[in-house]
């Protein structure tokens, strides 16, 4: 039943995601907010192993995924969940190639689709971000759809992960040597100092 | 005997899809170059022109950008078999990897080195989201509408605990709508 499940909730993932990998990532945040089989915190470092290790990031996130809720069967049935919608949209897109490429709803579609794909993920890093650097909450009440500011427990702001965060916004946007160099090399680097200044208890 | 051969076509194509998957570091847009070496030189698959269609092609249908791309070089080669199998193959070394990876990070989790390293990189995804949307930005939000567009479905998306599909829906009728109503003042 969870198999079931899980592959439909990847295969909703894989039709409505557009543009990526990334833009994944609002849908599995959605997941795990409505079936309770992970928590955001779990999601991050799913996505920094995902983007550490070969393959495309949406694939390994949606077998990592898989992989946290029904081990091995959970990661085969989500990466099949997630590419099915690709398949058929495909094989349906290729044997009228000619039409789809010159159809001005499918271009006038994507004017829209684009900002708003780029508006989901810019969501999900507004919340992951309240979620590793402040102790902000947002949550709904049960049942609501709106949701509402909470403070969690500890400071407000989680002053060394600003720090180290404002430094790999230096490094990853404006340091020539270093802004060109593959994420791992941050995430490498980001895993040493929060071993060295034990970031887990701020 | 042709059975055989097919057979062996699509071999080859789960192997060198595979290939591909664990050779793409990072995502479908680090594809790119391995696609053209391996699918258009070496190969022969198609031709240089028929592969950027394909990746442009990928990217503005839904789902992963080298699946979509994978799914179209192999049923050109071998049909709708063809087309599964090249899929099957490009997922197949994550499959193997991140299953392997996920058991064993799940066994070192409460290390207390484990989670303070985890905090960490926690603070390195926040950084590579933030760009990844930076960059974004600036394809998809080209004029006045398009930034209204990513302005409302940002604060749709963090403030509604409604699934994404919804804007996703509501954002191509509206694409739609805007260009239609600017051909008709045209």
């Amino acid at each position: 039943m969870i198999l079931l499940k899980l592959y439909w909730e990847f295969f909703k993932t894989g039709l409505f995601a557009v543009g990526g990998g990334m833009a994944t990532l609002p849908f599995l945040q959605a997941i795990g907010e409505s079936t309770g089989w992970y928590t955001y915190s779990d999601l991050m470092n799913m996505l920094a192993v995902s983007e550490s290790t070969p393959g495309p990031i949406g694939i390994n996130m949606a077998t990592y995924v898989g992989y946290r809720v029904a081990n091995v069967p959970g990661a085969v049935i989500a990466t099949l969940g997630e590419v099915t919608p690709s398949i058929i949209v495909i094989l349906i897109v290729a044997a009228v190639l000619h039409s789809f490429r010159n159809n001005q709803y499918v271009d006038h579609a994507f004017y829209g689709l684009r900002p708003a794909s780029t508006g989901l993920i810019g969501a999900a890093c507004v919340a992951v971000i309240l979620e590793v650097l402040t102790s902000v909450q947002l949550v709904a009440p049960e049942g609501g759809i709106l949701k509402g500011v909470a403070l969690g427990p500890g400071g407000l702001l989680n002053l060394p992960g600003l720090l180290l965060a404002g430094v790999l916004l230096v490094l990853t946007n404006w340091v020539k040597p270093v802004k060109g160099l593959h994420p791992i090399v941050f995430i490498g680097l980001s895993a040493v100092v929060g071993v060295l200044f034990g970031f887990a208890n701020p | 005997m042709k059975e055989q051969n097919k057979f062996q076509a699509l071999w080859v194509l789960f192997w060198t899809f595979a290939k591909m998957g664990v050779m793409t570091f990072g995502g479908g847009m680090a594809m790119l170059p391995i696609l053209q070496r391996e699918v258009v030189d070496s190969k022969g698959w198609a031709t240089e022109e028929e592969l950027t269609d394909y990746y442009a092609i990928g990217q503005c249908t839904p789902g992963i950008i080298a699946v979509n791309t994978a799914t179209f070089i192999g049923q050109k080669y071998g049909g709708i078999s063809g087309g599964i199998v090249a899929t099957l193959g490009v997922v197949f070394p994550s499959l193997v990897i991140i299953s392997i990876l996920a058991g064993l990070i799940s066994n070192f989790a409460d290390l207390m080195w484990v989670k303070n390293a985890f905090a960490g990189i926690q603070v390195c995804v926040c950084v590579l989201i933030f760009n990844a949307v930076v960059k974004l930005l600036k394809k998809s939000v080209v004029d006045k509408r398009t930034a209204v567009i990513f302005v409302v479905v940002l604060a749709g998306g963090v403030f509604l605990k409604v699934s994404p599909v919804w804007f996703v829906i509501g954002a191509a009728l509206t694409g739609i709508i805007l260009k239609n109503l600017e051909a008709k003042r045209a």
